[in-house]
């Protein structure tokens, strides 16, 4: 029981990460980004190929302490994060703010669908289908919880990495949002977007702003699925309707509300595998996207419809 | 002649494909076209379709559900209700909200289907899919091409019945309001419309046909696995109904037959270029030119090759015309 908590709570994570992208695009832009699952895949791929290129220039580093991996993939996170976030503004600088212009929110999501199938099959083209991994070396888990306590838990560091460095990016995310000019912006622009132009806010600015940080959360997350999974092509495309439901369920454009909708969908998952089995544990997602549709479209810190 | 007869052959068969695409087509073209409604998930309702027919006509499966053995025509009956009845209930969910929870509740019912059809091994046999499902006129017709042509005959009579039904649904008072609410629900509402209802009604219908596109799918080729309904049969719906030009009926069937010869002939020229080791890699490219297609026409052409017809009603043509001859 603990440790399908526990594993809630990792993947949880992820998903929490994602859904803040998809969330503060919704609300800063206006529409359902489908292409969001594959700024992941592409964090992911992208801080593979810089981990390779580290490796190969300075050489394998021994492991930081407990963890599976060395110094190069801190450094390849950095590197796919700002990769990852040019990748955001290219095609919202080809596709996105073409249609902005004269276009209406829904050709937006059609474009967003089109450009998911591109990214993904564009990522396939060039890494191939089979699975990869940032390292082989195999972990020891800590237990943390000893069997007779509630099933005990086991939990490896990678693990404990993983959530560490969620709740940094979450506080990040909040100082970022509560104390800087840009941040107040953004949240000015979510909220009323014709009056936020009036008092002289740069709209093109947020919008910049929205897709680096959304990009940025993306690498992130990209890259802790496949420190804790492996790295597929499908990676994104397997965690979009999680990303979604936990946006929905937390209430569109709260940021909050997303962390706390990852970690409950995330949770949901978890939980439901003795329940239906892990084959299923995707189709959990939907379960709750459609009983918080039924029940309350505006998600749990929504306020708008 | 061996070559014109394979030639024949293969353009049936590309024939009845592109039929079948254009029937679900039209489905789409009613809910987004004329209603405006966002459908992510159309592979899943083709799905539902196919399934349920393959369920209700095939001999009996041993080690699994369904193989009822009924007549094919019920079969496809039962799958234009399935898919209604699934499209009944994400509209309830969705169709009362912000046009893009329906898309994401589509994608869901895409994605969840995909896993149903992967692992319920006992309804939908798996990985492997169903196979047997009966072909109609099988039994009286032996001929591989004249048994292609048939086939091609009921699908091209379906698609016509449904063309001229849409037609009269989309010109009647019924139609003008979908385009109402598409274009203002505020307004539409204000004059008793509701909006909600309207929207379902469409949907519905629309899954409706997509359930039959996939009937039509299973009996023609005569066994169906998961992977025949992954996302990029939505993808490439959509790419036809955009190329063709949405809230045109003819353009949805026009665009239906383009994409799907655009969609031949470049795997063809792939599979020709590419050595075979490669194929597999290259596949992936025909998506990414499918999709660079799609946002093109988006960017520079969103109108589609025929787009949507400005006079609504007939009686406004017929007024039309006449004061142009006076």
């Amino acid at each position: 029981m603990l440790q399908l908590v526990a594993d809630g709570f990792i993947i949880g994570s992820v998903i929490a990460l994602g859904a803040i992208g998809v969330t503060l695009v919704y609300s800063i832009l206006r529409f359902a980004n489908f292409a969001h699952g594959e700024l992941l895949t592409w964090g992911a791929y992208l801080a593979w190929t810089a981990l390779i290129g580290i490796v190969a220039v300075w050489g394998p580093a021994e492991p930081l302490g407990p963890f599976s991996f060395g110094w190069p993939l801190l450094v390849a996170l950095a590197v796919s994060a700002v990769a990852t976030a040019a990748l955001a503004l290219l095609v919202d600088r080809l596709l996105f703010r073409q249609l902005r212009r004269h276009g209406n929110a829904i050709t937006l999501i059609m474009a967003s669908f089109g450009a998911a199938l591109v990214l993904r099959n564009l990522l396939q083209f060039i890494y191939g289908a089979v699975p990869e991994y940032y390292s082989r070396e195999i972990q020891v888990a800590i237990r943390l919880v000893p069997r007779d306590v509630l099933g005990g838990l086991r939990i490896t560091p990678d693990q404990l990495f993983v959530l560490g460095l969620t709740a940094v990016s979450v506080v990040g995310l909040h100082i970022f949002l509560t104390r800087t000019t840009v941040g107040k912006a953004m949240r000015a622009t979510s909220v009323n977007p014709q009056l936020a132009r009036v008092t002289g806010i740069d709209v093109d600015r947020v919008i910049r702003a929205t897709w680096i940080i959304g990009a940025v959360l993306a690498a992130v997350a990209g890259v802790f699925s496949g420190l804790t999974v492996q790295l597929r092509p499908q990676l994104g495309l397997d965690l979009l309707l999680p990303l979604f439901a936990a946006a929905i369920l937390g209430g569109i454009g709260s940021v909050y509300g997303a962390v706390v909708g990852g970690l409950i969908v995330g949770l949901a998952e978890s939980l439901s595998v003795p329940l239906v089995g892990a084959e299923y544990r995707a189709a959990t997602a939907f379960v709750v996207l459609i009983a918080i549709l039924l029940i309350r479209p505006t998600g749990l810190f929504g306020e708008r419809t | 002649m061996p070559d014109l007869i394979g030639l024949l052959s293969y353009g049936t068969f590309f024939l009845v494909f592109a039929t079948i695409f254009a029937l679900v087509v039209l489905g789409l073209n009613l809910q987004w076209g004329f209603t405006g409604l966002f459908n992510v998930g159309v592979a899943g309702f083709v799905a539902i379709g196919a399934y349920t027919s393959a369920l209700i006509t095939a001999p009996d499966y041993p080690d699994q559900l369904g193989g009822l053995g009924l007549p094919i025509p019920l079969g496809w009956l039962g799958a234009m209700a399935t898919s209604g009845i699934a499209a009944f209930i994400i509209g309830v969910a969705a169709l009362r909200l912000r046009h893009d929870y329906l898309a994401i509740a589509t994608f869901g019912v895409a994605v969840t289907l995909q896993l149903v059809a992967l692992n319920a091994k006992g309804l939908t046999g798996g990985p492997f899919g169903l196979q047997f499902i009966p072909k109609p006129f099988a039994e009286v017709i032996d001929d591989n091409l004249a048994w292609n042509v048939t086939y091609l005959a009921v699908a091209a009579a379906l698609l016509g019945l449904s063309y001229v039904a849409l037609e009269r649904l989309v010109r009647s008072p019924w139609g003008r309001v979908l385009r109402a609410i598409r274009e203002d629900e505020t307004a539409a509402e204000s004059l008793g419309k509701r909006a909600f209802r309207f929207r379902l009604q469409a949907f519905v219908i629309g899954c409706m046909l997509m359930g039959l596109g996939g009937a039509l799918y299973a009996h023609f080729v005569g066994y169906i696995a998961p992977e025949d309904f992954l996302p990029i049969l939505t993808f490439q719906l959509w790419t036809m109904l955009i190329v063709g030009g949405s809230g045109n009926n003819r353009g949805a069937i026009l665009g239906a037959f383009v994409v799907w010869a655009l969609w031949t002939l470049s795997g063809n020229a792939l599979r020709e270029i590419v050595p075979s080791e490669y194929q597999a890699r290259a596949a992936t490219l025909q998506v990414v030119l499918i999709g660079l297609l799609l946002m093109l026409i988006l960017l520079l052409r969103p109108r589609g090759l025929l787009g949507e017809e400005t006079v609504v009603s007939r009686h406004m043509r017929d007024e039309a015309a006449d004061t142009a001859e006076e």
